[in-house]
């Protein structure tokens, strides 16, 4: 196994994950989505840990934080996602286009 | 007997055994993992399976008897066979799907139920020696595991297409992830004074003081919090039979409903062990008293202790409400959990 | 360690990682995209222990697949109603994001290719997790606890956001 094995998957889920993103309609898709991407790039800087600096653990920690991070944003997103629901009554992104209601 | 003593030289003599037998046939080593592995496995299966019959007939019988009735009499003496009937006659059952079930989802969220408890028995300390495999991550792999159980009650309470049986799941997925941090909680303060999260460490730790004696505070937490994580009474809001006729498991039935079942008395019987590893000593005697059992069975008694407590809490306490659940949670256990710790780490830096 | 079982495991790990990234986005019925999403997180929980961050693997999962998941699976809950499972769940961009989404791919594979990794000789350490609890308290102290806080903020952010105005 090389670095690059785990880099050209973390690319593949990248690009799987954009492909999603871009093509979802229901907001929740999306942010599932994203999910996707942030894992793929978790995925890279635990590989860059392991391979390149395997005694500094700094990309380990750097996973910590964007797992963190991860799980916030997901939180407030879906919060917004709960409030979009109540007053429009949908979570089709191609339906939320007013600026006010 | 004296082998149940030494189980530590038992296992390594078995391991030599099968080593020098591989190398004299020429076998490959990994075909020994394998077969090792499988072994392993089906041992901790069978015990899960006869074990979820021992304690279903024990709670029948303790609910009886604390509710001055006899209970199952008719198979076998005193009903000692109720459960063996009793799982013939699932096992034997039809399968039964409702029609507007989500069938992938429905086939699958017993399994996903099931899976997690059983790999929870990878890192129980029976006795010295006896353990699947004593990771590095020991206590921190339980509650990992023990997440995803979670995601398998969602499952069937949506899959199942029925309203009470949605309700049952959601509550169910609240009450897990509300009351597994105060289940962290309360463990962490025996991890500060351990240092480590190895299962056979923390046994090794306690060979003079059980941790129960410092840690008193986190004993009770764990205790309330695990009651809740198995969705038991007076926590047992997924299934409240007064509320949602059986929560996420309504639709289910045969061997679909087995293996809830299986699921659940298997969590019990992880949870305990876990208990009794982190706050009783594990199977370790004790201290102090001149009898001398086989640690395998110190550790069975200890555990099947607070088995019994967690029937005992079943038929003692009433159910309390979902919002009564939640507050109890989060405004009292989460904040004694920190208290807890916040005594620990102070005492810890004093001394 | 380098071994055969070694290629397996990640080759199987990385096909059920891809396939349920594709499962992801393929599906119509959101509830199965979120069960795929799990399934993923749990094969990339497993190569993190093929790359020796066992920690990040234990994390991973109790993190994504004990909350955010279930999070997830909350919301559609509330959310969607059980006729509507099966409307159609892509836009009309199909073929440019397909398109976009390749260059990308296409983009990336060629760059890390181009690049020069300077792989370290040196071992890997064994037991990262106390290593990262001290580099966390010491080294990182300040990132910690600054994310401390932003989990603080998004927590009362989302509360606020997420509660029912009262008139």
């Amino acid at each position: 196994m090389t670095l690059s094995h785990y880099l050209i998957l973390a690319a593949i889920l990248f690009a799987i994950g954009t492909y999603g993103a871009l093509t979802r309609r229901n907001a929740i898709g999306i942010l599932l989505c994203i999910e996707i991407m942030l894992n793929a790039v978790n995925i890279n800087l635990v590989g860059f840990s392991r391979y390149i600096t395997p005694n500094e653990l700094t990309g380990q920690i750097f996973t910590i934080f964007s797992i963190t991070i991860a799980a916030a944003e997901s939180a407030v997103a879906l919060a917004l996602i709960i409030s979009i629901y109540r007053h429009v009554k949908t979570v089709d992104v191609d339906k939320i286009n007013l600026m006010k209601w | 007997m004296e082998l149940l003593f030494n189980t530590q030289e038992l296992i390594d003599s078995i391991n030599i055994f099968l080593t020098n037998l591989c190398w004299n046939y020429n076998i490959p080593s990994w075909i020994l993992t394998v077969v090792i592995m499988a072994v392993v496995a089906g041992i901790v299966a069978g015990f899960v399976a006869v074990n979820t019959m021992m304690l279903v007939l024990a709670e029948r019988k303790i609910a009886a008897h604390m509710q001055d009735r006899l209970g199952p009499m008719r198979v076998g003496f005193h009903g000692i066979l109720q459960t063996v009937a009793d799982a013939i006659k699932l096992v034997l059952k039809e399968n039964i799907m409702p029609k507007v079930a989500d069938k992938t989802m429905f086939f699958l969220a017993p399994i996903i139920v099931f899976a997690p408890a059983m790999m929870a028995y990878v890192i129980l300390p029976w006795s010295p020696g006896i353990i699947v495999s004593d990771l590095n991550l020991g206590v921190l792999y339980l509650l990992a595991v023990g997440s995803i159980g979670v995601i398998g009650i969602i499952m069937a309470g949506w899959s199942s297409g029925n309203k009470y049986s949605l309700l049952g799941g959601m509550r169910s997925a609240a009450q897990v992830v509300s009351y597994e941090v105060s289940m962290v909680l309360s463990i962490l303060g025996v991890i500060m004074l351990t240092g480590s999260l190895k299962m056979g460490e923390l046994v090794n730790a306690q060979k003079d003081i059980w941790y129960i004696c410092y840690q008193p505070l986190g004993f009770l937490l764990y205790l309330m919090a695990a009651t809740a994580e198995c969705n038991r009474a007076p926590f047992d809001m997924p299934e409240a039979e007064s509320e949602l006729v059986a929560g996420f498991h309504t639709e289910y039935g045969g061997i679909k409903f087995a293996m809830f079942f299986l699921a659940e008395y298997a969590n019990i019987f992880a949870v305990s062990a876990v208990c009794t590893t982190l706050f009783l000593g594990g199977w370790q005697g004790i201290p102090g008293l001149p009898i001398t059992l086989p640690p395998i069975v110190w550790f069975l008694i200890k555990t099947y202790a607070i088995v019994f407590i967690f029937m005992w809490f079943r038929w003692t306490y009433p159910r309390v409400r979902v919002d009564q659940l939640m507050t109890f949670g989060w405004k009292l256990l989460v904040p004694l959990g920190f208290i807890n710790i916040l005594i620990t780490g102070l005492v810890m830096v004093i001394k | 360690m380098e071994g055969i079982g070694q290629i397996i495991t990640f080759y199987i790990l990385a096909g059920i990682a891809v396939i349920s990234a594709i499962l992801v986005i393929s599906l119509r019925n959101l509830v199965h995209c979120v069960i795929s999403l799990a399934l993923m997180m749990l094969a990339i929980a497993g190569l993190y222990i093929t790359l020796f961050a066992e920690f990040i693997a234990m994390v991973q999962i109790l993190i994504y697949i004990g909350a955010v998941v279930v999070l997830f699976l909350f919301l559609i809950m509330l959310t969607l109603r059980l006729t509507d499972k099966d409307i159609k769940q892509t836009n009309e961009q199909k073929g440019i994001s397909f398109i976009l989404a390749g260059l990308l791919l296409f983009l990336l594979v060629t760059v890390l290719n181009r690049t020069s990794w300077n792989i370290s000789p040196e071992a890997v350490v064994e037991n990262t997790t106390s290593k990262i609890g001290n580099l966390l308290l010491t080294t990182y102290v300040f990132p910690f606890e600054l994310i401390s806080v932003v989990l603080l903020a998004c927590l009362i952010g989302a509360i606020v956001i997420a509660r029912k105005d009262k008139d």
